[in-house]
């Protein structure tokens, strides 16, 4: 295959899925089943048994979903997800004027540009938290499921109505936000071949849409594109690019988390949004998984003392303690190196480099003792999604009973060890990128090795 | 494969298998262990257990509540137990590691996530785990010295 400007293989250097890609259908069709299983998801919740795992509703979304979200597309595909997500399907039908325009040059709604001051994850990061305080409700409670489903599809439409192109997934979603942060370390990868010939484009198709399609959704100018968190995979890019110039590679696995002409590849809000679903994955491990039942209850009893008590614990540890920790870690290392250039503030936005791998291998090791566990409700929920006692697919009476006990703690240990070795890998690398001497830089590096692997071993000891 | 690649996978290896297989400093124990579990919702009581390897562990359910179930992982064994009745299984924990025991039966909204723990590991837990992190950001080191010799090629 033919290598693209940017590093990795260029997928669309093959005709047939370069046509493929670039013709609508595919994706509207892929988009328009999730809509159709969305919705089917939303009136089960609303109507089907309150039971859980005998509601299709939850095991579709929190189960199936899930995993595939967290176990492959994510690791594999980075946004993918983002492309066919049904979430902001009406919104954008809406804002086109038709359920499969093309012209890029015709949009309704209002259309005023998102505000300054929000353009960050801030909103996702605490949109996230807010969503991670009531999980337990939301993941066992199929109403409650189909209320938040519901309640995101109806933001998207607004903020739609009133906002310019996808502000919704870019600067709201609350799963969008993991996803970004994530899909930096995937492959998969929308690039321009020679930013050279996009800089002297007179008409930047691709940010402002023409004839062909829309200008990028996702507010990002794909000429300067050199990170996955910051493109949705939506395409249009590669169907308004006049000069055929845009590609998508397989790029070198987290080639994004490599320091950025000499500034730490994250900002602050994105080393914070690792905070935040590194503490998840910490307390959901301990939650859904671990024996201890106080936690458990005080996780679900929303509105009682245990349960402000349990709220006030992760608030605590995602927005406080472990920045305070990689804050720590960061000045002793800035210290140990004699004050290298850059600071502490560069020193920690280093430091959270590892979050990515680190956070990664952790939600990888809970989908998967989760997946495992309960993927056979999945099974019996197909088959009678609403909980009224019909047999469609002849599963419904299956027996509930968890998949490959033996394998899977193999499986999550393979995960949880790759993350933080790939933490480790990473971490040293940022800083020995930015730091004059390699011995400043393994002086620096220390300290913040060192917590990250007591982190790791703190996920290893509430997912094995 | 460049020397130091090879070493990163190695302690990659090592790594993992310090957190999942069989832990050989440990001599085989004899001798029979009654646990008595009760089942509430949603929980074990007691939610930890620990028993030595080689042993032959009888397992004694009683429910608290509602009907409840036990499954235990790794050694694919169920309990059904109503509540006020008591069900017994026993085996041989010959597998060394931590299982988790689940509710097999739908006994309410946190039914998904009530687990418990048997442990059988004689050597302390924490030791596998010091040892697994370890190696594993050993082998992230080593690993740094094969991206340098990638850049001096």
């Amino acid at each position: 295959m033919k290598r693209s400007g940017t590093e990795g293989f260029e997928l669309t250097a093959r005709p047939w899925l370069r046509r493929l890609l670039v013709s609508r259908w595919p994706q509207w069709s892929l988009m328009a089943v999730a809509l159709a299983f969305f919705a089917y998801v939303v009136l089960a919740g609303f109507f089907g048994t309150p039971v859980g795992n005998r509601n299709i509703a939850i095991t579709l979304v929190w189960i199936a979903w899930w995993a595939a979200l967290v176990l492959v597309l994510v690791p594999v595909g980075g946004r993918l997800w983002c492309s066919i997500c049904p979430i902001p399907a009406p919104g954008e039908w809406l804002q086109r004027g038709g359920l499969m325009a093309s012209d890029g040059r015709r949009t309704r709604g209002l259309k005023r540009r998102w505000p300054r001051r929000l353009r960050s994850l801030w909103l996702q990061n605490a949109g996230f938290l807010a969503l991670a305080l009531f999980s337990a409700v939301i993941l066992t409670t199929p109403r409650v499921t189909a209320w938040v489903l519901l309640g995101l599809v109806l933001l998207a439409v607004a903020v739609s109505l009133v906002f310019e192109r996808r502000a919704f997934c870019r600067y709201l979603c609350p799963v969008g936000g993991f996803i970004g942060i994530y899909a930096l370390a995937a492959p998969l990868a929308l690039r321009v071949r020679d930013p050279d010939v996009c800089r002297t484009h007179p008409t930047k198709d691709c940010y402002r849409g023409n004839a062909q399609g829309f200008g990028c959704p996702w507010m990002t100018y794909p000429g300067t594109l050199d990170r996955n968190a910051d493109c949705g995979l939506c395409l249009e890019c590669l169907r308004t690019c006049p000069l055929d110039n845009v590609t998508v590679v397989l790029q070198p696995l987290g080639a994004d988390l490599g320091p950025r002409r000499g500034r730490p590849p994250l900002s602050i809000d994105e080393a914070y949004k690792g905070f935040i679903l590194l503490a998840a994955a910490l307390v959901y491990g301990a939650v859904m998984m671990g024996p201890w039942s106080a936690l458990k209850d005080a996780a679900f009893q929303v509105g009682s003392g245990p349960w402000f008590l349990y709220a006030a614990g992760l608030l605590l540890l995602a927005l406080l303690l472990l920045p305070g920790l990689y804050l720590l870690a960061a000045w002793i290392g800035d210290r140990l190196a004699r004050r290298p250039a850059g600071g502490l503030r560069r020193g920690f936005l280093l430091a959270a480099t590892g979050l990515i791998p680190l956070g990664l291998g952790g939600w990888i090791a809970f989908s998967l003792g989760f997946l495992f566990a309960n993927g056979s409700y999945v099974l019996s929920t197909l088959s009678d999604p609403l909980g009224w006692g019909w047999d469609l697919l002849g599963t419904a009476g299956l027996a509930w009973r968890p998949a490959l006990t033996g394998l899977v703690p193999a499986l999550q240990g393979a995960a949880l060890v790759a993350g933080l070795a790939w933490a480790t890998r990473l971490t040293s690398r940022a800083f020995a990128e930015t730091t004059e001497s390699r011995r400043a830089a393994l002086r620096r590096a220390a300290p913040v090795l060192l917590l990250q692997a007591a982190l790791g071993a703190a996920l290893m000891g509430v997912m094995l | 494969m460049s020397l130091p690649r090879a070493a990163s996978l190695t302690l990659l290896a090592l790594a993992l298998a310090a957190l999942v297989a069989p832990w050989p400093f440990t001599s085989p124990a004899v001798g029979e262990r009654v646990v008595r579990l009760t089942a509430r919702q949603f929980a074990f009581d007691p939610p930890q257990v620990e028993v030595a390897q080689g042993e032959r562990v009888v397992l004694e359910l009683t429910s608290a509540d509602v009907v409840h179930g036990l499954y235990l992982d790794g050694y694919d064994i169920e309990l059904k137990v109503d509540p006020g009745q008591r069900a017994r299984a026993s085996f041989i924990a010959d597998q060394v590691g931590t299982f988790r025991m689940r509710c097999s039966v739908t006994c309410g909204p946190l039914h998904p996530f009530m687990i418990g723990e048997l442990k059988v590991r004689p050597a302390g837990g924490g030791a596998r785990i010091l040892l697994g992190a370890s190696l594993a950001t050993l082998a992230g080191l080593v690993g740094l010295r094969d991206d340098d010799e990638a850049l001096r090629d």
